[in-house]
């Protein structure tokens, strides 16, 4: 007997082959109400695992193609002047749905980027003087193409820090391409894609997942975790605070996925990577592979309390 | 005139407690170091070095440092003075400590003593209870006045050792009445010291030497705990208990380098007319069968080289010449020690040990039979014995040299002849007669020795501890001819009547006979109940020839030692027997501890210490520089240990979860499978179970448990401590 979350994961494996750590991360960050950031090549399957999960999990679905002459209000709607009834009507933009699918977010220019950070963050709209409420649950796919692409803003590391996880999905193996290439279409498969869940149970999960128990033992480990990535000097600069919730809310949710009602360390190092790569920076050349062995070697080196 | 009993009254707000719990906690423990340091060092050092001076040098120390409290009271005008409301708990610690330490006085004080000190004790109790109400102030100095006056009558005197501790007792008995402030819980602390002081007053054995430390960790926990508002009694112990081992390398150089000077000054207290029990300085009939029953050590000897046989380790003592009919004594000393060479010639090559004598108020040094060379520490007389120049009243030391084949006393003198054949008139008729007639039958001397020898051997003699009693005069009669069982000093003696009775000059020669070597620490041990009685003939053209006719009724005696010669029945300390294996083992081991720190703690004299410096390339300094050497060496140690102490900084604690799991892999670390820092439960266990199959469904059922333990929800803490017993249990069930 699996659980309505285990099925999630299940069924959006059909969909996007061979990605289950990354499919089962960005359920957690959805279950810990944050936003998801992914950063990779075009044509690895963003689109289709963000619309995976929306189709999974019931929810409505809206895809924002980010251009460098998109405007704000392209994404949260305009009030247009209705003649017959003589007033202005708001025209929700795409921002209003539960999961909103931002596809190439560094292409647009940063003035349009924050208008959809501040969304999220907010949870709520502001146009022209009246604030509207986003639906609940509201989550962000975003996608980034890899900042050394022509024609691309970077987001600034405050904005990244908005996004609880970012995960990359790479080339899929070898077995995973060649069941894609014999398979079906996706976008067939997606049509037919049952929903596991509904929105009023998923909100009830998402709050299950702030109950989860996180002990004292625990939480040190966090703070080492954490000190440990200010005090190293390969790294350009730490964890912030908000780093440190976010480990342990996306490790809550993590271990919500499991069943479990309490977090235990190898959640915190199972989630670590995707909450902290995209807030850290290696020092001095830092690309992003150098990032990453320092995580895991942090990981390997701070020793559990 | 209100009465202001304590009635510890809710922690009142420290004065100068700090603002945060953290910091307060930390400056506690550096002034609870301050404090401890020189505490512990008075304590310690005094008997470590067995001096009284160290006695003094803490009364001086503690006297300067009340002049100083009490000034700064008086300067304070008593505006600071804090009402003792330390939390219950801490009071009743130091209650308890000072119990601990003064209750071992109980056995050597006056029973009326003991009794005020209980009712003080008690009264005390009863207050902290809320059951009876402080004394009135007026009420502590004069019954201070008449208990002095009481132990003056007592004693005679206010001093000396048994006086001191007794009005020590009483002391701390009436300050605990009067325990109102804090400075009276702080006297009443160092007069706790100072009582664990005073049993090294008594005895300097190891055990008291652990109580003493054991002692000195209580008080300094309830010291802690006085000190803190929230007193956890495992955190106070704790830390006294690491304070004690960091003022170990200051006790350490105290005990090396404190200058030892000899002379009466130095020297603890005497015990007179203390029991001791060994051989006496004459010989009665049953005088050696009471000693039987003593597994009290006499001696003990490490040998240079192989140890001896059996039969060969007669350890020679008290020679007697005078027999009155009853008792054999020295007799009227003649010429007492030999001038010129000895006339001991050695046959066999000599045998080298080292004996170490435990006090026995007497002057007689025993050696192994001959002994060829006199060490430094005495003289050796006309007969042979070895003679130290006092009486030994502390365990003495000196090497010794033996032969176990001799020709001795071959020209000895007409004089020393005559008194070897004396007999009191008028006793023994039988056995005279006896003698006469045997000694017409044999052929020699030789012969006749040999007879008497025969006689023993053959016909119904039997050797026992239980010897029933000799009806008077004819001792030696009713011996050889009506009850013919006895123990080593009947057939010593009635062989010496038969001997001088045939014109043979004979003696009686006291000692031990064999001893037990000690597997543990390779040495022999010899105790009383091994004591032993034999006799020297002397024969022409030989000199004195060793005659034990002990060896003729019960050869095994000689051959295998006392244990194996006695009947079971016979009572003979379990020690000496030895038939109980697990005993004798633990015995031995026990035995080898004492001998230890005998040697190297209690031994350790001002000649020891000048030749450690020797060693040290220190030659022969005196006692101021010593002094200086040592003042320096305490501040280089106690600046060594701080900058350690503060540089380690507070020490992480482990819960108890983690401390297990650390257990765990180093249990596991023998197989190579340690945990590595960053390695999670459940990744561990699967790297344990991948290189170890069978492993694998224990390790993961431990993990799970200490997931459950330390990162699962809260649960009761009774069934946290259960659990926690069945993790502990699993991981010592794991077989890595």
């Amino acid at each position: 007997m699996s659980t309505p979350l285990q099925r999630v994961i299940d069924q959006v494996g059909t969909v996007v082959l061979g990605k289950q750590p990354q499919v089962r991360l960005a359920l957690a960050c959805l279950l810990a109400r944050g936003h998801l950031l992914v950063e990779d090549l075009p044509g690895v399957g963003k689109t289709t695992l963000a619309q995976a999960i929306a189709r999974s999990l019931g929810l409505a679905f809206q895809r924002i193609q980010f251009t460098n002459d998109l405007l704000p209000a392209d994404i949260l709607g305009v009030s247009v002047f209705d003649s017959t009834r003589q007033a202005f009507t708001f025209h929700a933009g795409p921002v209003f749905a539960q999961i909103v699918l931002a596809d190439e977010l560094n292409r647009a220019t940063p003035r349009t980027q924050s208008a959809l950070l501040e969304a999220m963050e907010e949870r709520q709209v502001t146009v022209e003087g009246s604030t509207r409420e986003l639906p609940d649950p509201f989550f962000v796919i975003a996608t980034q193409n890899p900042s050394h692409q022509l024609g691309t803003f970077d987001l600034p590391e405050s904005q990244l820090d908005r996004f609880l996880v970012r995960i990359r999905l790479g080339y899929p193996d070898a077995a995973a391409e060649r069941a894609l290439l014999a398979g079906e279409d996706r976008r067939s498969l997606l049509a037919v894609l049952p929903p596991c869940l509904d929105p009023a149970s998923l909100r009830a999960l998402q709050d299950e997942a702030r109950a989860v128990h996180a002990s004292g033992p625990l939480l040190d480990y966090v703070q080492a975790l954490v000190t440990a990535t200010r005090a190293t000097t390969e790294l350009a600069h730490g964890l912030s605070p908000r780093g440190g919730l976010a480990l342990l809310a996306c490790a809550r949710a993590w271990a919500l996925i499991d069943g479990r009602r309490h977090v235990e360390p190898e959640d915190l190092q199972a989630v670590f990577p995707g909450v902290a790569a995209h807030r850290l920076q290696a020092a001095g050349s830092g690309d992003s592979a150098s990032t990453d062995a320092r995580i895991a070697r942090l990981l390997a080196e701070v020793p559990l309390p | 005139m209100s009465d202001r009993a304590p009635s510890t009254p809710p922690a009142a707000p420290m004065a100068d407690a700090p603002s945060t719990p953290r910091t307060a906690a930390r400056i506690d423990a550096r002034r609870e170091a301050l404090w401890a340091v020189p505490v512990i060092a008075l304590l310690g050092a005094p008997w470590m070095l067995g001096v009284r001076p160290g006695w003094m040098l803490a009364g001086i120390a503690l006297g300067l440092w009340r002049l100083v409290s009490v000034a700064r009271r008086l300067t304070s005008a008593r505006q600071h003075e804090v009402v003792f409301a330390p939390s219950r708990a801490a009071d009743g610690w130091l209650l308890v400590s000072l119990l601990l330490v003064a209750a071992p006085h109980a056995q050597r004080l006056p029973i009326w003593l003991t009794v005020v000190v209980a009712i003080a004790f008690g009264w005390r109790t009863l207050t902290r209870l809320g059951r009876l109400a402080a004394p009135p102030r007026w009420l502590v100095p004069p019954l201070a006045a008449a208990v002095s006056l009481g132990v003056y009558l007592q004693y005679g005197t206010l001093f000396g050792r048994d006086a001191g501790v007794a009005l020590l007792c009483l002391m701390a008995g009436l300050k605990l009445l009067e325990l109102r402030a804090r400075r009276d819980a702080n006297v009443l602390v160092f007069l706790a010291c100072f009582l664990a002081l005073t049993h090294l007053l008594y005895s300097q054995s190891l055990p008291v030497a652990l109580f003493s430390v054991a002692a000195v960790v209580a008080i300094a926990t309830s010291m802690i705990g006085l000190q803190q508002r929230e007193p956890n009694l495992r955190a106070s112990a704790a830390t006294a208990l690491r304070l004690t081992v960091q003022s170990l390398p200051l006790m350490v150089v105290m005990f090396v380098l404190f200058p030892r000077l000899p002379g009466p000054l130095w020297s603890l207290p005497r015990d007179t007319g203390r029991a001791v029990t060994g051989l006496s300085d004459s010989m009665s009939p049953g005088s050696f069968g009471s000693l039987s029953a003593s597994a009290e050590v006499a001696f003990r000897v490490e040998f240079k080289g192989p140890v001896p046989r059996p039969s060969q380790l007669y350890w020679r003592g008290p020679v007697f010449w005078a027999f009155d009919g009853l008792t054999w004594s020295a007799g009227p000393e003649i010429e007492s020690h030999r001038e010129g060479p000895l006339t001991v010639q050695p046959l066999s090559a000599p045998i080298e040990y080292a004996m170490t004598l435990e006090p026995h108020d007497e002057r007689w040094l025993l050696a192994l039979d001959m002994p060829v060379a006199v060490p430094p520490e005495g003289r050796i007389s006309q007969d042979y014995q070895l003679l130290a120049h006092q009486p030994v009243r502390t365990r003495l030391r000196y090497e010794g040299l033996a032969s176990v084949a001799y020709r001795a006393g071959a020209g000895e003198s007409a004089d020393s002849l005559a008194r070897g054949l004396q007999l009191p008139t008028g006793f023994n008729p039988r056995t005279r007669e006896l003698a006469r007639s045997m000694r017409a039958q044999a052929g020699s001397e030789r012969a006749y020795v040999e007879a008497v020898l025969q006689r023993f051997s053959t016909e119904d003699y039997f050797y026992t501890t239980q010897p029933p009693l000799l009806a008077g005069p004819h001792t030696v009669d009713a011996f050889l001819f009506d009850t013919r069982r006895g123990f080593c000093e009947h057939y010593a003696s009635a062989f010496a009547v038969m001997m001088r009775a045939a014109g043979i000059p004979a003696r009686v020669v006291t000692g031990y006979l064999g001893g037990v070597v000690n597997p543990v620490g390779n040495y022999l041990v010899v105790r009383q109940a091994e004591a032993h009685a034999w006799n020297e003939v002397w024969l022409q053209g030989q000199g004195w020839v060793r005659v034990d006719p002990t060896a003729a009724v019960s050869p095994s005696r000689v051959q295998s030692g006392i244990a194996a010669s006695v009947p079971e029945a016979d009572p003979l300390p379990m020690l000496v027997r030895g038939n109980v294996p697990l005993l004798s083992r633990v015995g031995f081991t026990l035995d080898a501890v004492t001998n230890a720190w005998n040697q190297w703690v209690l031994a350790y004299n001002a000649q020891r210490q000048r030749s450690l410096l020797q060693d040290l390339g220190l030659d022969a300094p005196d006692w101021q520089s010593l002094s200086l050497l040592m003042v320096g060496a305490v501040c280089v140690v106690a600046l060594l240990t701080g900058v350690l102490v503060l540089r380690a900084g507070p020490r992480r604690r482990l819960d108890p979860e983690a401390a297990l799991w650390d257990r765990l892999s180093r249990r596991l670390a023998r197989s190579g499978l340690a945990r590595e820092p960053g390695e999670g439960p459940r990744a561990w266990a699967a790297r344990v179970g991948s290189a170890r199959p069978p492993l694998a469904a224990a390790m993961n059922a431990i993990a799970q448990r200490y997931i459950d333990l330390r990162y699962g929800s809260p649960p009761d803490p009774r069934d946290r401590a259960r659990s926690r017993r069945a993790l502990a249990r699993a991981i010592d069930a794991l077989e890595p």
